[in-house]
């Protein structure tokens, strides 16, 4: 009976063990993390197969992500890449405005969208709502060859990084407007790149939390991009009034 | 458990059956849930609690005066004076298990396989027997450790040693460089090194992620490098734009007049041509980068090891060509470390060596003799990588380009970047071939800021005419002589030393692939991903450059 038990069972030091659990019960300022990831970590401790269950996990979930940003390719073969990106923006759940036209094409909240965008075919798109999607850096392939995107909202996307932004060099002639605020993974590496969009009149980088010093970043910014107004809510409040002052 | 003392009444000294069975029962209960949460094999536990139950039962009224005796302070005296007998009968049994520990270990240590040694081992030793000795823990050592754990076929069927002499890193070119990642090169393999190391570290989580430690934030700067080209030069660039956007690399070539839309702080006299790279180029911290592979590779199973490799014991296989020249082929059967600070050493046998040593390398290939044969013959030809001495200032200058400051090559071989975002910047530049600064420390020579780099640096941005150099330092490249180049792949004469050195100022960004690229030709038997045989020895043999333009 107990074979199988053994070699489930993770070699550790004892010490280590009382160590890790100590901590994990008597943090006092930090607030400790919820009872199932402590549960978690002290089973991954102790089992080399839960741990392999956790690596899973995470590679899965890193997948199924993947698998939404697939490149459209079949799609583009067959009605070209505008109604690909419209494809790949729907089915994300986001939504688009073609070029010349007044109404949006939007998935609702199940993820369900109509079809009569199929019946505009090569038509580019000016305006691109992708907030809280889960678009990532491949997933920009889909709109390799948007020329006249003017709008693009990317307001709490959890996977944009600053990789997805040094990307966005291939709007650099079209992009007016771009929201990237609520974005958990950029930092002030990647805002580095945005010198590459020319034409940005309206860029708002509101809470990100990635970005250390923001009232420096923003000024920096503004001295990098002086033909663009920047909205920078939710800084410490000193520091945004420097970043005032100097616009 | 805390409950558990209040049962026995303090009173009652003498013990009646009843209470000893129900006190026999919780001491059970409590060893057992005891050895439980504290660990081991339910196997194990089930034999140990035999041997618990067999000495509670003898020791247990003492066990329970010395539970009582710590909620009650009265009682302190007299149980202090039961327990007299306590430890030593105690000690008879934890010694027996000790005792019985000890003996398994050495049944286990007798069998063939172990590592056991007469003496006394030294922990740090590192083990005397190995699959992969790696000589050199910089990022390229620590890289290549990385990539043949990841593509073992067994999971820990490898034992990879790598064998690192200085922990502190003081004088790795690794953690003194610039960090900088470019794709802008003239040879396709370097291009395609860079794109591949660049996406390596987009996605450098889900290859570095260690399971419940911090994710890895490399710092990544994406501010792009700007080549700028003179008359002389500019055809060349022209040229490797070409190649650059073959391979696939985001590249842009701007006239002096775009460039001075796009960087207007700069001065385009002299310019005529300037290519800017869009993507996936800047830089980023290197510290961050090889922490990263150690701290993988270690949760993986390489072991590291403090030391130095001072020799080598290989066998020589003397063989005759056909026109009656001789030719001796080597195989390496083992390693020496030597231990820091000490005289004591360990041979470690192992099948494959890489030679990961960066600015040393060369030093190390000679111990195997490779270089020290006859003139004019395969085995006079020495591994062509030598240290050169590279200065970096630091200096500060609040009127500086600011946040859109690329990484910024001029012709005249002055480079510059931003450093952080109070305006401070870091230059250097290569001297002459003529004026290699001597290299048996690595001093700075305050001097050549003066006259080599700082002239152009205010030419080129009229900004940095005020600027003050706030530090300094000075780091050595694996310079490559023969064609500034990397050599990945084996010497022809010793076929079991695997070579990873020779980057020349651009290994710590192809460090990632080229980890990928050696384990492969460890374990697949040949470049798998990548082709990369055009950087192997044999271009050295055979006196063919592999000449790379935009060396920095
Ligand atoms: C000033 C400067 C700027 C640079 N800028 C850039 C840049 O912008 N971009 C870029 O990509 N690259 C740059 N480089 C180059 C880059 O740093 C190197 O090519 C790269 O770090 C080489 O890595 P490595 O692991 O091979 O060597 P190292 O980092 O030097 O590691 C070799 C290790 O081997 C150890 N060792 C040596 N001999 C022995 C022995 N006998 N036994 C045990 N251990 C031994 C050493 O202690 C050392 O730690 C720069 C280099 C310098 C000096």
């Amino acid at each position: 009976m107990s074979a199988p038990l053994m070699s489930l069972h993770r070699c550790f030091q004892r010490s280590a063990f009382c160590l890790v659990g100590r901590r994990m019960w008597s943090s006092s300022s930090v607030s400790p993390p919820p009872l199932h990831t402590r549960m978690l970590l002290f089973l991954t401790q102790r089992f080399y197969d839960i741990e392999m269950l956790l690596r899973w996990r995470s590679h899965m979930k890193r997948r199924s992500i993947q698998k939404k940003n697939a490149y459209y390719g079949y799609t583009k073969s067959f009605y070209g890449p505008d109604i690909a990106a419209a494809y790949y923006i729907l089915s994300l759940k986001g939504g688009f405005r073609y070029t010349g036209q007044s109404d949006w094409f939007r998935a609702d909240q199940r993820g369900k969208f109509s079809w009569d965008f199929l019946n505009h075919k090569d038509t580019s798109l000016e305006e691109v709502d992708m907030s809280y999607t889960v678009i990532n850096y491949t997933g920009l392939e889909n709109f390799y060859g948007q020329q006249s995107l003017k709008t693009l909202l990317l307001r709490g996307c959890p996977e944009v990084d600053d990789w997805f932004l040094a990307r966005l060099h291939m709007f650099q002639d079209s992009l007016e407007e771009l929201d990237i605020s609520h974005c958990p993974r950029i930092t002030t590496g990647g805002l580095a790149a945005l010198r590459n969009l020319k034409g940005l009149q309206r860029l708002d980088i509101s809470y990100l939390p990635g970005i250390s010093s923001p009232g420096l970043v923003i000024i920096l910014l503004e001295e990098m991009l002086p033909h663009c107004q920047i909205t920078a809510s939710g800084y410490d409040h000193n520091l945004r009034q420097q970043g005032e002052e100097e616009k | 458990m805390l409950a558990l003392p209040c049962l026995y009444p303090p009173q009652e000294e003498t013990c009646n059956a009843a209470s000893a069975t129900v006190a026999l029962f919780y001491t059970v209960l409590f060893t057992f849930t005891e050895r439980l949460a504290s660990k081991p094999t339910v196997m194990s536990t089930w034999r140990r609690l035999h041997v618990k139950v067999r000495t509670t039962r003898g020791l247990f009224s003492p066990r329970r005066v010395s539970e009582q005796s710590t909620w009650l302070c009265g009682r302190l005296t007299l149980s202090q004076s039961l327990r007299t007998g306590r430890p030593f009968r105690n000690d008879f049994f934890k010694d027996l298990e000790a005792q019985l520990a000890a003996m398994r270990k050495k049944a286990a240590d007798a069998l063939p396989g172990s590592s056991w040694s007469p003496f006394e081992p030294n922990p740090n030793l590192p083990p005397e027997r190995a699959d992969i000795v790696i000589v050199g823990g910089g990022v390229m050592g620590w890289s290549i450790a990385y990539w043949l754990k990841q593509k073992e076929r067994i999971q820990r069927g490898l034992k990879v040693v790598v064998v690192e002499r200085d922990l502190t890193y003081s004088q790795a070119s690794t953690v003194l460089s610039a960090g900088g990642i470019r794709q802008q090169f003239s040879l396709p393999e370097n291009i395609c090194l860079s794109l591949a190391s660049a996406e390596f570290m987009r996605n450098i989580n889900e290859h570095l992620g260690v399971l419940n430690e911090d994710p890895v934030d490399l710092q990544f700067n994406h501010s792009g490098y700007l080549f700028l080209a003179s008359q002389d030069v500019a055809h060349i660039m022209e040229e490797n734009y070409n190649t650059q956007r073959q391979a696939g690399a985001k590249v842009l070539l701007l006239s002096p007049a775009q460039l001075k839309e796009k960087f207007p702080w700069i001065n385009t006299d002299g310019v005529v041509l300037a290519s800017y790279g869009l993507e996936n180029e800047g830089w980023f911290d290197p510290w961050t980068l090889l922490n990263a592979f150690r701290r993988k590779a270690i949760s993986m199973g390489v072991i590291q090891c403090c030391g130095e490799v001072t020799d080598f014991d290989y066998t020589i296989n003397v063989m005759k060509t056909v026109d009656g020249s001789r030719m001796d082929f080597r195989r390496i059967k083992s390693v020496k470390v030597q231990m820091p600070n000490s005289l004591e050493y360990q041979a470690v046998e192992c099948a494959i060596v890489v030679n990961a040593a960066g600015a040393f390398s060369g030093k190390l290939a000679q111990m195997l003799g490779i270089g020290c044969g006859p003139k004019d013959t395969i085995a006079g030809i020495p591994l062509p990588v030598e240290p050169r001495k590279r200065y970096v200032y630091v200096v500060h200058c609040p009127d500086g380009p600011g946040l859109d400051c690329p990484f910024l090559i001029d012709y005249s071989g002055v480079y510059f970047r931003r450093e952080g975002l109070g305006g401070n910047y870091i230059t250097g530049a290569s001297p002459e071939e003529a004026e290699e600064p001597d290299i048996s420390n690595l001093e700075v020579d305050n001097q050549f800021f003066e006259d080599k780099v700082w002239p152009s640096l205010a030419y080129r941005v009229p900004a940095f005419e005020k600027l003050k150099v706030t530090s300094s330092w000075a780091g050595f490249y694996d310079y490559n002589t023969f064609d500034q180049n990397g050599i990945i792949g084996i010497h022809p004469l010793t076929n079991n030393m695997y070579f990873a050195t020779g980057f020349s100022g651009h290994g710590l960004q192809h460090s990632p692939a080229v980890g990928r690229a050696v384990a492969e030709l460890i374990l697949d038997g040949n470049f798998k991903t990548l082709d990369l045989s055009g950087l192997g020895f044999r271009r050295i043999l055979a006196q063919e450059p592999m000449l790379e333009r935009n060396i920095v």
